[in-house]
């Protein structure tokens, strides 16, 4: 089962991604490819071949939300995170970013 | 709800779909799961694979597991390849390398959203031919040498692991790193002609044991299909999803558009439908009655008493199944020896399953009078009729080298 691929392998991570920085833009990889499923979504990385899961509705609304915010805190309140929640999510999606899933995005103004 | 709970209620597409391209084969290997060798000649056409391929693009099946068969003996197969990974659908394909020349393993190496998996049962050529078949274990080899010097990057070593190569784990792993590639062990199941060698390959229990001890130990970077979560019940839980997928997150689409419900489950009683009915194979994914069963509430018999159902699940449906075991009850492999204590229970009378298909080659392998191979060429094309089931019919074009019938 592929599962288990994802967080295997070694990748590069892509530079900048360490220092997640939520009140930065942000916005789904490229190479990744977003299937809505009961519990969530399912996420694969064409570029690492990597299969991930979004593990609440929540979280794929933030994610998909990221790139019509000017930073990650707008994205949230988007889709309607709880407050007491938004440490939690904020965690789950600087792994995302690391991962390579999310990454920077570049501002046009 | 854990993830897994929802995968067991199936998801709306498959996460492993393995799509066998033909019946088709070079090889006659003893435990071919879809008794293989010769082409159906109802098999998809190159227009109707593709549109299987436009509907996985539109379901998010973000990669096939195309095996056969020989997937590369279809003469279209690296049209279909390209089409594949030009919408979307990451291919990885399992192949004996028949095909893999240089020319094609530069082609592999410089294409993208591709993967190969190169089958071999024995680290030596004595343990792997008499298994796969003479001449097969320099043939992989040649495609690992092929695809190494290519650049191809990190491909697959697929094992099958049997009595006769469990003690040979290590020995694969020297190979896989020789050619830069990710070891792969999986369960050997009795389906197709796996029924007919299975009390001869099958791991002993204590065989078991060892490979487990070695999965716990060294196989952290071995790939393993989550095949082996039977052996759960040793004690810790084995990496992956510890979950039979047929239905739920796995099924087969086989040569002819057939959706089992497992590749090792090729019966009328795991067939859920056809690609070519009206729905397509979404249709058949999202709406057949074998696989609302499958994601419905299971029955795990007298197992669901024994302390270690949790980490087990009772095993693999296809292996109770080919062996005359009740679904609801012990997999043959248990590693407490129920399963050895039920088999013996059955009665002489019990009628065990055979597989629903046979393509197997109509001669036997062996070492012929001459030695020498049988100068066949096989047709690439597909028969023309239903009673053409040979390969040798019909006047297609001929493939020069390379397919010899063992």
């Amino acid at each position: 089962m592929p599962t288990t691929a994802a967080g295997a392998g070694p990748q590069a991570a892509p530079a900048g991604v360490d220092d997640f920085d939520a009140d930065g833009p942000y916005r789904i990889s490229g190479s990744v490819s977003v299937r809505p499923e009961s519990f969530g979504a399912l996420v694969y990385d064409f570029h690492t071949r990597r299969l991930s899961f979004l593990k609440t509705r929540a979280l794929v609304r933030v994610v998909e939300a990221l790139a019509d915010h000017p930073d990650v805190h707008g994205a949230l309140e988007a889709a309607e995170v709880p407050a007491h929640q938004r440490e939690q999510y904020l965690k789950a999606l600087a792994g995302l970013a690391k991962a390579g899933t999310i990454q920077p995005r570049e501002t046009t103004t | 709800m854990k993830l897994v709970e929802h995968f067991v209620e199936g998801l709306n597409s498959p996460i492993c779909l393995t799509w066998e391209l033909t019946y088709a084969c070079n090889l006659s290997c003893v435990h071919c799961l879809s008794s293989s060798g010769r082409r159906d000649p109802n098999e998809l056409s190159t227009e109707e694979c593709k549109a299987v391929i436009d509907e996985l693009q539109r379901m998010q099946v973000f990669y096939v597991n195309i095996g056969g068969g020989e997937p590369t003996v279809r003469s279209d197969f690296w049209e279909l390849l390209d089409y594949a990974i030009a919408h979307d659908v990451g291919v990885k394909f399992s192949t004996n390398g028949v095909k893999l020349d240089k020319a094609r393993a530069a082609q592999l190496a410089r294409t993208d959203y591709v993967d190969v998996q190169i089958s071999l049962d024995g680290a030596t050529a004595e343990v792997n031919d008499h298994v796969r078949g003479p001449g097969s274990y320099d043939t992989a080899i040649r495609a690992m040498e092929n695809l190494y010097e290519a650049g191809f990057g990190e491909f697959k070593i697929s094992v099958v692991v049997t009595r006769q190569n469990v003690d040979q784990l290590d020995d694969f792993k020297a190979i896989a790193d020789r050619y830069g590639a990710q070891l792969r062990i999986t369960r050997f199941r009795p389906s197709g002609r796996g029924a007919d060698s299975w009390d001869e390959l099958h791991p002993t229990r204590e065989q078991q044991r060892q490979l487990y001890d070695w999965l716990v130990a060294r196989g952290e970077d071995v790939l393993t299909g989550d095949s082996f979560f039977h052996l759960s019940a040793f004690g810790e839980e084995l990496p992956g999803l510890n979950l039979c997928g047929a239905g739920r997150v796995v099924c087969l689409i086989d040569p002819v558009g057939d959706v089992y419900a497992c590749p090792f489950a090729i019966h009328d009683q795991f067939l859920a439908g056809n690609v070519r009915s009206e729905g397509g194979f979404q249709g058949v994914w999202q709406d057949s009655e074998l696989f609302a069963e499958l994601r419905g509430p299971q029955s795990g018999g007298a197992c669901t008493k024994c302390s270690h159902y949790d980490a087990c699940q009772g095993g693999c449906m296809a292996a109770k199944f080919f062996t005359g075991l009740p679904l609801d009850g012990p997999d043959p492999e248990c590693v407490l020896g129920n399963g050895e204590i039920a088999l013996a229970k059955l009665e002489m009378d019990t009628v065990i399953p055979k597989p629903s298909l046979d393509h197997s080659h109509k001669t036997t392998r062996g070492p012929r009078k001459d030695g020498g191979p049988v100068p066949l060429t096989l047709s690439v094309r597909r028969p023309d009729k239903a009673c053409d089931t040979d390969p040798l019919a019909g006047e297609g074009r001929r493939l020069p080298a390379g397919i010899r019938a063992h």
